[in-house]
């Protein structure tokens, strides 16, 4: 395998001059369905710059995931340009541009949770002392240290969410990639984590782009929040926040905050988001 | 305590049940016999006599268990196991070939479920032929395997070890296509974002999600291995191994011979699937412990 050299040297050279992460002009994708062509995406046109936490709301079928994966390179847009860190999405890919984190935690239940954030660093040929080191880094960046030898089964949902977080982060890739990553936890839980996963963005200067349909999730976590609507995908409006960096929770009874909130509303009325 | 009540006695329960069917069946089968000797010689027989006779008769239709269980210790405790009459003699005989049949049987069949995943012509076609070569009668093609083999120059252990192979591979190719296709889309979504090439995604994600549904298979493969052991040494006229014993049985009317050869491959099959069963155990434990896909 290629990249035996450090983690963070894989980065596309001349990528961290970049000013923008992703650039997105007259972004297509139709799938060809036995129903006929569905247009998961259409004309969409956006630019993340480095550092910003963008959140994508809609409801289902609105593309917001198709989105994240063109991203990701796991879907292949039909027409327009895409190009993640100044590379194609497929070059991005191999270059381990982004850690991408699902809807579920997705820990392979034979590993540890150390073997499981270890796991993209032995695909990519880290050496191992390089390896278990960087494991004990990302599981106290996520609150988990102590549990690199616990399996998955033994951490309670919230707690696999975090490792799979860690996971993502494991090769210091400088792009997070999160697909409604939780969707399935409970509101406590949730909260708690949004507030970790702030803190987390702010230690790191990540980029993040986070696929929700929350829209108080969307709003808290969000510089920027991309509405989208669906029949065709596209994006009904891009809202930037006027929320500082510093956001306890108690933000969200603050009337900024719920402004926010009501502009992304509308911006899902305006997209017949409401519609059914 | 808890393993005795849980395993213990119920396999024993059940044995004690076989035991019992089975002197009540020597009985039945025995009597008309005893009842024939009695006519014979102008008597009459009291039911005390007549159950007393029929359970070690010279040559029964079916023998006792105890006639069983000494002929068994006969040939096992008190024959040198070089002896041809030693029943360690040819369970030895028929578990080589066993052991080399199921490893090729295994073999074989991880390496057509690993086509059939990966290619999607094979695929589409092989598992047609694995069912189709499933459903020949193995007793009526045995002798032709034998006989096509020996004319290639492959004989003994190796030819009956062709047979094992046969029908061990079978359940092997089964379960490995279903247990590399074990992993989500997600799991297989996340190696793609790692950039991980297939032999990767092979080694670290498929292979060790299938190894849960691999043993069932293997307890069933190496099962089959020995009765496909014993079939390739009926037609062969080979002087060793269960088969052969059986078949002397059956020529010479010892019945006896017949059901302690039956007895001991039963006894080496619980053996080996015993040991799979622990294997299977010491794996999946090193794997996370919990039944997590089983």
């Amino acid at each position: 395998m290629s990249g035996a050299g450090p983690v963070s040297g894989q980065l596309a050279p001349g990528a961290a001059a970049l000013s923008t992460a992703v650039e997105a002009r007259g972004l297509s994708l139709t799938f060809e369905t036995g129903d006929g062509p569905v247009e998961a995406l259409k004309g969409v046109d956006l630019s993340i710059a480095r550092g910003d936490f963008v959140s994508f709301i809609g409801p289902s079928g609105c593309g917001k995931t198709t989105f994240l994966r063109c991203i990701a390179g796991l879907e292949h847009p039909t027409g327009g340009s895409l190009e993640v860190n100044g590379l194609t999405p497929d070059a991005a890919r191999r270059a381990r541009a982004y850690g991408y984190v699902f809807q579920a935690p997705a820990l392979l239940p034979w590993r540890t949770i150390g073997g499981n954030i270890r796991l993209p660093l032995e695909i990519m040929g880290v050496p191992k002392p390089e390896r278990m080191a960087r494991t004990g880094e990302v599981l106290a960046l996520v609150g988990l240290d102590g549990f690199a030898r616990k399996y998955p089964w033994q951490l309670s949902g919230g707690m696999q969410s975090r490792a799979s977080i860690a996971r993502a982060l494991s090769f210091d890739a400088d792009l997070l990639l999160m697909d409604e990553p939780f969707g399935a936890l409970d509101e406590i839980v949730r909260d708690h984590l949004n507030e970790a996963l702030l803190e987390l963005w702010a230690r790191t200067g990540k980029t993040v782009c986070f696929v929700t349909h929350s829209i108080p999730e969307a709003v808290f976590l969000s510089t920027r929040i991309v509405v989208m609507s669906p029949r065709p995908g596209r994006i009904a409006d891009v809202i930037e926040s006027p929320l500082g960096r510093e956001r306890p929770l108690e933000i969200r009874e603050t009337p900024e905050f719920l402004e926010v909130a009501r502009r992304v509303r509308e911006g899902l009325r305006a997209g017949h988001s409401y519609d059914d | 305590m808890s393993w005795l009540s849980r395993t213990a006695l119920p396999v024993l329960a059940v044995l004690a049940a076989v035991v019992a069917l089975w002197y009540a069946g020597a009985v039945l089968l025995n009597a008309p016999w005893e009842r024939d000797q009695a006519a014979r010689a102008g008597t009459e027989i009291g039911l005390a006599e007549l159950v007393a006779n029929t359970m070690h008769q010279d040559r029964p239709v079916l023998p006792a268990p105890h006639q069983v269980a000494a002929e068994i210790w006969e040939t096992t405790a008190e024959k040198r196991i070089t002896s041809k009459r030693s029943l360690v003699y040819h369970a030895s005989i028929t578990l080589s070939a066993t052991l080399v049949g199921f490893a090729l049987g295994v073999g074989l069949g991880m390496l057509l479920a690993i086509g059939i995943v990966h290619n999607r012509a094979m695929g589409l076609s092989v598992m047609p032929w694995v069912i189709a070569s499933q459903t020949v009668p193995i007793l009526a093609v045995a002798p032709m395997i034998i006989v096509v083999l020996y004319n290639l120059g492959v004989q003994g252990l190796l030819a009956k070890a062709a047979i094992s192979a046969y029908l061990s591979f079978f359940p092997v190719v089964v379960a490995m296509a279903k247990g590399l296709r074990a992993p989500d889309r997600m799991a297989l979504d996340l190696m793609a974002t790692w950039n991980a090439s297939p032999a990767q995604v092979f080694w670290k994600l498929r292979l060790p999600a299938a190894l849960p549904y691999l043993f069932p298979a293997l307890k069933v493969a190496i099962s089959i291995a020995l009765v496909g052991a014993i079939i390739g040494e009926l037609p062969t006229g080979s002087q060793g191994g269960f088969g052969a014993r059986m078949l002397n049985g059956s020529y010479y009317g010892q019945v006896l011979i017949i059901w302690s050869a039956l007895i001991g491959a039963a006894c080496c099959a619980a053996v080996l699937v015993g040991l799979i069963g622990l294997i299977e155990r010491l794996v999946l434990k090193a794997m996370g412990g919990r039944a997590w896909a089983g």
